[in-house]
């Protein structure tokens, strides 16, 4: 099925950026643009269309609705506002699917999912887009759902896109990783599967994002990207193995050991013994991972292993930047039972979200609004000095029940004791 | 038409696909029992499983934007020296996995020679995480793979090499939603004029109250203008951020000199040493510069420079300039500090300085 019927678009600019080391993308679109394929002179035109906004330094698509049979989102529609220049791109929208979890693939399966967007789509697609999805992007309006149907039949489904539940990601985490505290790809698969409707049928305030880490380094940036981060964490002393931290002495120094491990830890709970062994203040320890990451053959995570987990991260709109706050400083995530908890919090989460926050609202906005005592109530979590840097220092606030409040955290406190005993 | 034939089919809600058919064996089999890594050279991964059996992760850069061909490309080396199986990181490299050493070097040469760069490991700059821009997006006011590969040429001995005081993640943004996120360096628009508005198509493609409610600071009121319903700006309130162009295009946001680029520093999302923190200004109004941006390599490359030489090892961006101090950072890059540095915003007080703590 050549094509090579159509007069290639001059782009000059585009063309500078063929040069230098890198992979380019612009020479990625001229081999689809000169395969003599269906979707040639689709690319063309979208060439066309990209060297059009580098001389005009603005960008042409505009939204619009498309979605496929049974589904409300995760079809992300483009319609080109100069189609009138660049006609075969009119149409170029992206069909947002969701990975296998941890990103693992055999090259059968990519061939197949290239196959399937040679034949129905335009040949161009991102591994990944910042959402976490697959991005098969250049589709024509009626392609949408042919290309949607092959790719479900091969095991894949639409993600997230508009105010729902979005597509998730979890690090490498135990499939490749000894830091990893707990199994993330099952929390993120409990999590996103179980609740699948919010993603297909957009009906929620805002989007909503879980992301899952398995230790506190944090490789997926759960803290500053997802409305639920699940970090990966333990309780109990990290493990050292003295013969192996002696090798690291002998292999660096003690000069380095001291000034890049020691004195780095940000609660000084670390202190290298004249005989070359390290003392920990598990006590002091915070978690943060630097001497494990330093020292990863002589450290290691505790056994009792488990997740912190922050709610109410998001980007700059429109409240600006907020991180997660530490809302269950920790959970156990071992047993079938503790992913089951864990599942039916974020449920409770959700509700809270869906019932509560207003149009447009990501969810710490909303706990910004209403107060983090406020939240906390309504979704049942006891408060925690964990929750906070430092308790309140403005005494602008109404108290007359403070001892009560005393009295029934103290009774709480007991009786947690007792059922635990 | 059979009735068969008429009813659509129903998607199978399948929801996240089970990694496991996917996952290498080796990966598969030592799952969770993983003991230690170390890295042989940069790019390349060596993990231990308790068992004893290892994995070794060759990491490639790639254009994030791939044509099938390149895929294809990429999975026929899979083939050779992986028995297919690959996984990708969330910065968009690609991760070949092998069991066997002897395929590394030769696998290495072959991305080399197929142009595909080795690196992005430990003390590297790894691959910019980055937005759709102009390619793709309905808002962009820059495109974003265009500044990447700029940038990644400029970069390309700092991604194969390891030779950082710690990793260094940089992102890239098209709007001031910023969908790249937090970084150790963001290249992010900042826009610079309150929205041109085309009272024309107010009335017909916006929502009117929602794009009241979207504005930060309440500049957006409904007006008639010409008889006709639209809304109005007020400039001396706007902070000019675009978060009313999204659901209302007739306030354009974006214009060819209107639209510039800030670099923001020191964002990190690990725990270690210190906490997680925000991405900070340096400096904005650089020119929004196709097909090169040389003005935002010019100042990434400064930023670089000046940690390299003069960073601790393990330190990041962030904590190296919270130890020597704004005023030394902004020196060593050759950057004067003007009012814009100093944070307006809501909390902005606990961003001033209220002690002695001043380095001289």
């Amino acid at each position: 099925m050549a094509n090579n019927d159509f007069k290639v678009h001059p782009t000059p600019k585009l063309d500078e950026l063929e040069k230098g080391p890198w992979p380019s993308f612009v020479t990625g679109l001229k081999r689809l643009r000169d395969a003599g394929k269906r979707y040639s002179p689709m690319i063309n035109d979208l060439l066309g269309q990209l060297e059009h906004s580098y001389e005009e330094r603005l960008g042409f698509w505009k939204g619009g609705t498309i979605t496929v049979v049974g589904y409300g989102g995760g079809v992300i529609p483009r319609f080109s506002e100069v189609a009138d220049k660049f006609p075969a791109s009119s149409e170029f929208h992206t069909l947002r699917i969701i990975p296998p979890a941890g990103y693992h693939y055999t090259t059968d399966i990519i061939r197949k999912m290239c196959d399937i967007w040679e034949e129905y789509g335009s040949g161009l697609i991102a591994f990944h887009g910042q959402s976490g999805d697959i991005m098969f992007q250049g589709c024509s309006s009626d392609n949408v759902q042919p290309a949607f149907d092959a790719l479900n039949e091969l095991g894949f489904d639409l993600g997230g896109a508009g105010p729902a539940l979005r597509t998730s990601m979890n690090c490498v985490g135990h499939a490749r990783c000894e830091m990893s505290c707990y199994d993330e790809i099952k929390a993120h698969r409990m999590i996103i599967n179980e609740y699948l409707d919010e993603m297909h049928r957009p009906a929620l305030p805002y989007k909503f994002k879980f992301k899952f880490s398995g230790c506190p380094n944090d490789c997926v940036n759960a803290i500053h990207r997802a409305d639920f981060a699940v970090i990966g964490t333990w309780r109990d002393d990290m493990k050292v193995d003295q013969e192996k931290v002696k090798e690291y002495v002998e292999e660096l120094g003690r000069d380095y050991i001291i000034e890049h491990v020691i004195n780095m830890c940000p609660t000084r709970a670390l202190k290298l013994n004249d005989d070359d062994t390290l003392a920990v203040d598990n006590k002091a320890c915070v978690r943060c991972m630097h001497c494990l990451n330093v020292m990863n053959r002589a450290l290691k995570p505790g056994d009792d292993k488990g997740a912190v987990i922050l709610i109410g991260g998001k980007r700059t709109l429109k409240i600006g930047d907020l991180m997660g706050t530490v809302i269950k400083p920790f959970i156990k995530l071992e047993t079938d039972e503790d992913f089951e908890a864990l599942v039916e919090f974020a449920g409770e989460v959700i509700d809270f979200f869906a019932e509560n926050a207003l149009e447009h609202e990501r969810i710490g906005e909303t706990i910004d609004r209403i107060g983090l005592p406020a939240f906390l109530e309504a979704i049942g979590v006891d408060p925690d000095p964990n929750m906070v840097l430092h308790p309140r220092q403005v005494s602008f606030v109404r108290t007359d029940d403070f001892q009560a409040e005393m009295e029934r955290m103290r009774a709480k406190k007991a009786a947690k004791k007792e059922a635990a005993e | 038409m059979s009735e068969a034939a008429q009813k659509p089919r129903m998607p199978d809600e399948t929801g996240v696909p089970d990694p496991f058919p996917y996952m290498h064996p080796v990966m598969k089999k030592n799952y969770g029992q993983w003991d230690y890594h170390f890295r042989p050279r940069p790019g390349v991964l060596c993990h231990v499983a308790k068992s004893g059996d290892k994995i070794w992760t060759v990491r490639a850069g790639t254009q994030r934007q791939m044509d099938v061909f390149t895929i294809r490309k990429l999975c026929d080396l899979a083939d050779k020296y992986c028995d297919g199986y690959l996984r990708f990181t969330t910065r968009s490299n690609i991760e070949f996995l092998l069991d066997k050493e002897e395929n590394v070097e030769p696998l290495i040469e072959e991305l080399n020679k197929e142009g595909f760069p080795v690196g992005g490991t430990g003390n590297s700059v790894s691959m910019v995480s980055h937005t759709q821009g102009w390619l793709h997006c309905d808002i962009p006011g820059t495109d974003a793979s265009g500044v990447v590969k700029s940038l990644m040429d400029l970069m390309y001995e700092e991604f194969i090499n390891e030779e950082m005081p710690n990793r260094v993640r940089i992102t890239s943004s098209c709007c001031q939603i910023n969908c790249g996120g937090q970084g150790d360096i963001a290249v992010n628009v900042q826009y610079t004029k309150p929205p041109r508005i085309n009272h024309e198509l107010v009335a017909n493609v916006c929502e009117r109250p929602a794009v009241v409610a979207r504005c930060p600071v309440a500049a957006i009121r409904p007006a008639l203008v010409n008889g006709k319903p639209s809304l109005e700006v007020d400039e001396k309130k706007c902070v000019c951020c675009g978060a009313c162009y999204a659901p209302c295009p007739p306030m354009q946001i974006n214009g060819k000199e209107e639209t510039r680029i800030a670099v923001w520093v020191g964002g990190k999302h690990s725990n270690a040493r210190s906490k997680p923190r925000f991405h900070k200004l340096v400096v904005a109004g650089l020119p929004n510069n196709p097909p090169r941006w040389p003005e935002v390599g010019e100042v990434v490359m400064k930023i670089l420079r000046a940690y390299k030489e003069n960073a601790k090892d393990w330190e990041r961006i962030g904590d190296w300039i919270e130890r020597i101090g704004w005023p030394r950072f902004f020196e060593l890059i050759d950057v004067p500090f003007v009012k814009h540095h100093i944070d307006t915003w809501t909390y902005a007080r606990l961003t001033h300085n209220h002690s002695t703590h001043i380095q001289y």
